[in-house]
């Protein structure tokens, strides 16, 4: 009944798996995706691992609602240690692949050890075979998803794999699933790599099943319409997600030249009007929309690269079309470096998705070299012969290739912005938290963004907290500590459910509650579900504690704290993170250091 | 009226829902494995295509079953599914000429678009009307209208 109450434990190390009960005492308490998958992380692992050695778990998980008509179910988490971060990594993605995982019968795949060849796993159900991936390794994520399918003759099989990044261990390489949908932060596609782990196949016959169908068809079908109706879900259905890089740029939150600017002067060619204006050989940008599993929304975009642009004009191979510029993308690949072409961001994305890495931490990290560069402290030389100047979409796109398959200054890349600004001596460029970069909101317009970027358990993210409204309204950094709290409860919540964020746009808190209590086993009630939230948040943060992360590691950048916004709503303000951090560790009933409280650990059940 | 499943791909985005309301409607659980409709994605999804039968008037799949396993729903036109009388022989999923009835290996029965009995719960389902229920006689109709709607010129010098 939504859950499937199985899990598949891969020992890489030996070749063997073997199926086990789910822990229902942990689902009840944790829901599934996020949270349950953190719960099997705390008490699988030794947070202390080495991220990158064969003792650090990873857990590809999804949650009860995943693989149900519930509106965006397709969601699924892969989890670990962080290689770029350090700490506890909790990566979400969309596509076709989680809801595949739960119709052939399993909840969570936890994979331990290291293979001592590269491998792929390949499920059908109740066979589960460990296969050589001889002919996949050091191939790109397209490749390895067509190879795997006509090696099977199996063409409804989903695949979720790595690229060459993973396989090279670049500290941000992603799962790739679905051809153009990541499990994107932190290096977990570098942790699938260091066990030399391919991908993963799966195709499933079993079905989802609920527990009240009636009442939760009743639910689904009223929740679909509230969804359809909401203006924010037709924005995201028309635009995708890279409306917002006309809200920040107005706004002047919008990170630019590693976020020495807020506002950029290009976003007018890469903005999504720009997507659907002939150029002038009369190429649109953009295709088509496209959904995930289950989702009635489909903000995903598809488009194609102008067939003379210098990216592509000698590679027909490039000339077909994949995943478009959704707002991190656009963000990362676009002002954060300067670079204001279309053609040169939608490739270098496509060198995202094919090799397999987080545009975002990509794009801040080339912003870092960048400025490096331009203060002389990076040569041509040591740069491949490259100008790496803000505003080079060349660069951009070179880099973006060279990075994905460990070439050149690639490798210098592909360390990230903290390790490779930290090796030139200018550690004060990495624009991140915890070792993770930021995503496309500085923190100097945003207050309660920075809050939420300085405290997210699994470095600086954008996505595990919601207050844009309170930060629209008030630019100050007064009354942001509780409703960061709050949304991240809220959100730590959702992503265990195995539904998208982006639902938001249309339902509140009761229609995930609603959905949950029809589908699952027991009473499921707002407080229930909340608590769970909090409770999945304070155990990651235990995990992280272990891990030997403190209070201290709940910082922002030099830059955000002291250089003020230049333009914008929130001319010359700084992040007044000093201000929010004691508010919000006593909202957590935390200490002054940040530590969870007894108290509060005994009412969480922890 | 007899009406029939329009499909416009131009407003599919891939997203299931049909193949779950089929294989809910028909096995009572979400599984897309024993859906009856099919979304077929082509070059990174910069096409999605639902397929099914099409209820032929003259169906191959009828003709061929030794057993008389599929017969016509006269109310909605339908071809079905005899789940009593079919021995899962098969001969059907060879002489549809577009692949749309298939075998399930767990009934040993073979499985078709039988349009729910005559309210179809993909189009219900789907959130973009790229699937839709409509005049059999007059499927047509839409393009028809869209193309006329281009004749209008002497509107268009005024």
């Amino acid at each position: 009944m939504s859950w499937q109450r199985k899990v598949l434990r891969v020992n890489l190390t030996k070749g063997t798996s073997k199926t086990e009960p789910l822990n229902m005492e942990w689902a009840n308490a944790y829901i599934g995706e996020r949270g349950l998958g953190t719960k099997y992380l705390s008490e699988n692992m030794d947070p202390k691992a080495d991220p990158l050695g064969p003792d650090n778990v990873l857990i590809f998980a999804t949650g009860p609602l995943t693989g149900t008509m519930a509106s965006t179910s397709g969601r699924y988490a892969v989890l670990c240690k962080g290689p770029l971060t350090n700490a506890i990594a909790c990566s979400n993605s969309g596509g076709k692949f989680g809801a595949e995982m739960k119709f052939a019968g399993y909840d969570l795949i936890i994979l331990e050890g290291k293979s001592p060849k590269p491998v792929y796993l390949h499920i059908i159900d109740d066979e589960v075979e460990i296969l050589a991936a001889d002919e996949l390794w050091g191939k790109g994520v397209w490749f390895t998803e067509d190879w795997i399918k006509s090696h099977h003759s199996n063409p409804n099989l989903k695949v979720a794999s790595i690229g060459e990044a993973g396989e090279n261990m670049v500290r941000y390489a992603c799962v790739i699933n679905d051809l153009h949908r990541a499990a994107g932060r932190s290096g977990v596609g570098a942790v699938m790599g260091s066990k030399n782990l391919k991908a993963i196949a799966c195709h499933g016959t079993k079905g989802v099943s609920v527990d009240d169908p009636k009442r939760f068809m009743k639910v689904v079908k009223e929740t679909h319409k509230k969804l359809a109706e909401s203006g924010g879900r037709k924005e995201l259905t028309k635009v995708g997600t890279n409306a917002m890089i006309d809200v920040m740029q107005e706004w002047g939150g919008l990170p630019t030249r590693n976020f020495q600017e807020v506002q950029f002067e290009g976003t007018d060619k890469i903005n999504p009007e720009a997507a659907v204006t002939p150029n002038a050989h009369g190429h649109v940008n953009l295709i088509t929309n496209k959904a995930c599993f289950g989702c009635t929304i489909a903000c995903g975009r598809i488009a194609h690269i102008d067939k003379e642009h210098f990216t592509v004009v000698n590679r027909k191979e490039y000339w077909h079309a994949s995943g478009g510029l959704e707002y991190e993308t656009a963000f990362a690949l676009g002002p954060v470096v300067g670079v204001d072409d279309i053609d040169a961001l939608t490739f270098a994305n496509f060198m995202m998705n094919e090799h397999g890495m987080d545009p975002i931490s990509f794009g801040v990290t080339l912003a870092a070299a960048m400025e490096l560069y331009e203060m002389g402290v990076l040569t041509k030389e040591q740069t491949d012969g490259i100008e790496l100047k803000f505003g080079n979409a060349e660069a951009l796109a070179v880099m973006a290739e060279k990075t994905g398959k460990g070439e050149g200054f690639g490798k210098i890349l592909g360390m990230g912005s903290m390790r490779m600004t930290a090796k030139y001596g200018h550690p004060e460029l990495f624009m991140g938290v915890k070792g993770q970069e930021f995503a496309g909101y500085d923190s100097r317009a945003l207050q309660g963004m920075g809050l939420g970027y300085a405290t997210s358990n699994r470095g600086a993210c954008h996505l595990k907290h919601d207050v844009f409204g309170e930060d629209m309204e008030d630019i100050s950094g007064n009354n942001k500590a509780q409703p960061v709290k709050d949304s991240q409860d809220r959100v730590a919540m959702i992503d265990s459910t195995g539904l998208c964020l982006f639902t938001t746009a249309g339902w509140g808190v009761e229609d995930f509650v609603d959905q949950l209590d029809a589908a699952c086993e027991g009473t499921w009630t707002k407080e229930r579900c909340l608590e769970s939230g909090e409770r999945t948040w304070t155990l990651e943060r235990m995990f992280n504690m272990r891990a030997g992360l403190t209070g201290a590691d709940d910082t922002l950048p030099k830059r955000l704290l002291e250089d003020p916004a230049p333009s914008g709503n929130a001319k010359g303000k700084v992040a007044e993170l000093g201000k929010m951090m004691p508010e919000y560790y006593a909202a957590r009933g935390w200490t002054k250091e940040g530590m969870p409280t007894n108290e509060t650990l005994n009412r969480l059940a922890l | 009226m007899q009406k029939s499943l329009l499909i416009d791909p131009d407003k599919c985005t891939s997203c299931l829902q049909c193949e779950m309301a089929c294989s809910f409607e028909h096995e009572g659980v979400f599984n897309p494995a024993r859906s009856r409709i099919k979304i077929f994605e082509f070059e990174h999804g910069k096409r999605a295509v639902p397929y099914t039968c099409t209820q032929c008037a003259e169906a191959w799949c009828l003709h061929a079953c030794p057993v008389e396993a599929l017969v016509r729903n006269p109310a909605t036109g339908a071809v079905e599914v005899k789940d009593e009388i079919c021995v899962g022989c098969k001969v059907c999923t060879i002489a549809c000429p577009f692949g749309t009835v298939n075998y399930n290996p767990d009934t040993g029965k073979v499985i078709k678009c039988d349009l729910c009995g005559g309210d179809p719960q993909c189009a219900e389902a789907c959130p973009t009307d790229a699937i839709t229920y409509v005049d059999s006689a007059w499927t047509g109709y839409e393009r028809m209208q869209a193309w006329a709607a281009k004749t209008d010129s002497k509107a268009a010098a005024v």
